[in-house]
């Protein structure tokens, strides 16, 4: 008979992996991924797959001859990054814009801080920032879906806050799409984010798999549909109602896909509730009373920030404690 | 809703490959090798000589303390030697080696399979007798049972909590011994009930063995007091903190004992063991042992005397397999793995485990990615991602402080961690230190505490 192996306890594991969750996450995208081809063609698919192929080659690169060490893209949270970051950008964006992106996202903000789990800001949005701030003309041209090539438009949250910023009232804004349209992703926007049906699919497949529990995106959407319904209660004509704040911008794929990355978000149940009710409280202040129409990204870069310090302050519920 | 505990937990392939094979009595080896320390406290003191002749039941080594257990000859025979063998932790421990001659069984034990239903000893006396027989915790912590009855001062015990849970993947044991020694079972508790002077007692067992269930909840109508109370099926349920929590919902505080919050907690096999104890005079020199794993040709439940070699115990099941990577004594969770197999089944052995080498090695290890799987399944409301840091970075300060001596080792984080790291290992070294830290801060308080 061999040597008979000696190790502690547990002698099973659970058959968990960071692959598993990583792909179990694109399965999750794959449905706003079929929408954003729909509704964008192949401007899209140009995008996702420069967004991709430069976030999994930038990690390659640098792991293997900056760092040498063992590449480990097969784990699949490059290629998360950079659908994620693709999903952020408008579907006619310069490849090359896109490359400085990706650059940014998986070089400055992923790998500098020692790769996979080590960052402290989610690297899709930091790219996608950096690329706003930096390319506002070309980051902020957003085709209309369907429309003859070349066609550009504003997003539904451009066109309110241009509107409101002219003194008109709500009804009085032209052009604003329908519910059905919003939910559907007949929208102008990121060309991931148009559809919140699908990301709502995408929501579905995460819990289900047991890749993500319900505590952020509810927290985030429940916080942003409060503020909004008491705002629009208080005054309907210079206030969306709920339904809009909820299905235009980055709501749906801020709160499901964004906010939920592991690493930048709080360990503990509460510690989530309190991060999920800071984005969106950051979102709305940002879309009702700031510069931008939108700001999801900005909100959850901020609480990416502020993630350590709701982890100092927040505990699980410990066992024999009232 | 089935009740469970409150707080975390995990649900692992439960692999209950002998669930269907009835106890079968192993033949008595040649040899017996019975360890003087098979308990949690000091070791048994030998109280018989080399070459002295005894009997299947006779005292061989008496308690050496209050926290200690009587050890009785398993088998009839010459005591042949005295000495120190290596554990199957590779540690040094002495045992007394007992060449066996036929099969002669003390004459004061009662072997006849009859129920004798009338408890004649008075509470005092169950716990004595219990004490005399060598009674120790037989799911596996071996804490002795005279012990834990000894309801201390200023303590009220309100119910009994028998533990039919048997949540460690593979192990059938406990569920055996339900299925075919119920009315035993039931004694037992009836006695431990007297015993404790309490007239309530549960019975938790997992909806994975319905048959236990029905079982035992049929005969129980026949037992005042007595509540089988099926849980629903979640790893760490055998805890003694868990159960208490699921049957009764109340929550033992941190650093407390069951006795707490008035439980007490037994396994079902040491309520099998009181009856026999007490009903049949009948010392603890043999336990159900359930041997099994996938590379097993036949995982089986044995009726094992203690001594026996756990190599016997493999051999009847179909043999050592070629692919055997791992041995372990208990199960996948917390059972801990064997250095070899020459080394005796005791008092605590409810199951041997083997494991192909595939299955035998540890995944390949990756970065935390803070997924905080961890935190949500410890039973405990632990942060095991930051126990295991802290431990790595030595901050044992900062350990404690994170209640890092509430852990109770089940191994669910290291279980549920995508990255397969290694938490429950840095967990269990920061325990180690941060325990030698309180107990040197206590000792000197006490010092200084003398002084004036």
């Amino acid at each position: 008979m061999d040597k008979l192996t000696i190790a502690p306890s547990p002698h099973v594991h659970g058959h968990d992996s960071v692959k598993r969750n990583m792909y179990g996450v694109l399965i999750a995208l794959a449905p706003a991924l079929a929408a954003s081809l729909w509704f964008f063609g192949l401007g899209a698919l140009t995008v996702i797959l420069t967004s991709v192929i430069s976030c999994v080659l930038f990690e390659f690169l640098i792991q293997k001859f900056l760092l040498k060490v063992k590449p480990t893209i097969t784990d699949g949270s490059a290629a998360v990054t950079g659908l994620i970051l693709a999903f952020n950008l408008p579907s006619n964006l310069p490849i090359w814009i896109i490359v400085i992106g990706a650059l940014f996202a998986i070089g400055v903000c992923k790998m500098t801080f020692g790769g996979l789990g080590q960052n402290i800001v989610n690297p899709a949005i930091a790219g996608r920032v950096f690329l706003l701030v930096s390319f506002p003309a070309q980051m902020t041209s957003w085709p209309t879906p369907g429309a003859v090539d070349g066609m550009t438009g504003a997003t539904p949250l451009g066109l309110l806050k241009e509107g409101l910023h002219t003194g008109k009232s709500i009804s009085e804004i032209a052009n604003l799409p329908t519910s059905t349209d919003m939910l559907m992703g007949n929208i102008g926007g990121s060309l991931g984010e148009v559809s919140a049906i699908a990301l709502l699919i995408g929501l579905v497949i995460m819990l289900a798999m047991r890749i993500i529990t319900w505590h952020i995106p509810v927290a985030v959407l429940g916080t942003m549909a409060a503020f909004a319904a008491i705002a629009w209660g208080i005054d309907p004509a210079t206030n969306a109602d709920p339904l809009f704040h909820l299905l235009t911008g980055g709501a749906m794929l801020g709160a499901i896909f964004m906010a939920t990355d592991y690493v930048t978000s709080p360990m503990t149940k509460n510690g989530m509730l309190i991060y999920g009710f800071g984005i969106g409280l950051l979102t709305m202040l940002i879309r009702c009373y700031g510069a931008y129409p939108e700001g999801m990204s900005f909100a959850i870069l901020i609480m990416n920030i502020v993630t350590p310090l709701i982890n100092k302050y927040t505990q699980p519920k410990r066992f024999g404690v009232k | 809703m089935l009740k469970t505990f409150k707080i975390g937990g995990i649900h692992p392939d439960e692999n209950k490959l002998s669930a269907a094979s009835p106890i079968q009595v192993l033949p008595v080896p040649a040899e017996v090798k019975i360890p003087l320390a098979q308990h949690i406290g000091a070791p048994a003191q030998p109280c018989v000589e080399v070459g002295a002749k005894v009997k299947v039941g006779t005292l061989i080594a008496k308690a050496g303390g209050f926290v200690s257990a009587n050890v009785h000859s398993s088998v009839s025979g010459t005591v042949k030697k005295i000495e120190e063998f290596v554990d199957a932790n590779g540690m040094k421990k002495m045992a007394i080696v007992i060449t066996v001659e036929g099969d002669e069984w003390e004459e004061s034990i009662d072997r006849s399979t009859d129920i004798v239903r009338d408890i004649k000893l008075e509470p005092k006396e169950i716990i004595a007798k219990v004490s005399e027989m060598g009674l120790v915790g037989m799911g596996g912590a071996t804490f002795p049972t005279h012990v834990k009855l000894a309801v201390p001062d200023g303590q009220k015990c309100e119910a009994l909590v028998i533990n039919g849970v048997e949540c460690e993947p593979y192990l059938t044991s406990d569920h055996r011994a339900m299925l075919e020694r119920p009315e035993e079972i039931l004694m037992g508790v009836k006695i431990l009930m007297k015993a404790l002077q309490i007239d309530k007692a549960y019975i938790g067992i997992e909806n994975n063995k319905p048959d236990a269930i029905a079982k035992l909840t049929e005969l129980a109508k026949n037992y005042p007091g007595v509540t089988v109370q099926p849980l629903k099926l979640k790893y760490p349920q055998g805890g003694e903190k868990q159960l208490i929590d699921a049957c009764m919902d109340r929550q033992v505080p941190s650093g407390k004992l069951p006795i707490n919050v008035g439980a007490v907690v037994q396994n079902v096999g040491t309520a099998l063991a009181v009856y026999e104890a007490v009903q049949k005079n009948k010392p603890l020199i043999e336990r159900i042992v359930c041997v099994t794993g996938k590379p097993l040709a036949k995982p089986s439940n044995f009726l094992v005397r203690i001594g026996t070699p756990v190599s016997a115990c493999i051999e009847a099941a179909g043999g050592m397999p070629e692919d055997c990577g791992k041995v372990i004594g208990g199960g996948p969770m917390m059972g801990r793995a064997m250095m070899h197999t020459d080394v005796p089944v005791i008092k605590g052995t409810s199951g041997i485990l083997l494991m192909n080498k595939k299955e035998s090695k540890r995944p390949e290890i990756a970065n935390c990615i803070r997924c905080a799987k961890c935190v949500n399944v410890c039973p405990m409301g632990l942060e095991p991602y930051l126990l295991s840091k802290l431990s790595a970075k030595e901050m044992w300060d900062e350990a404690q402080e994170h209640n890092i001596m509430d852990c109770i080792e089940c191994g669910s984080c290291n279980f549920t961690c995508p990255s397969n790291r290694p938490l429950l290992d840095y967990v269990r070294l920061g325990k180690g230190k941060v325990g030698a830290i309180l107990r040197a801060k206590a000792a000197a308080a006490k010092a200084a505490a003398e002084k004036k």
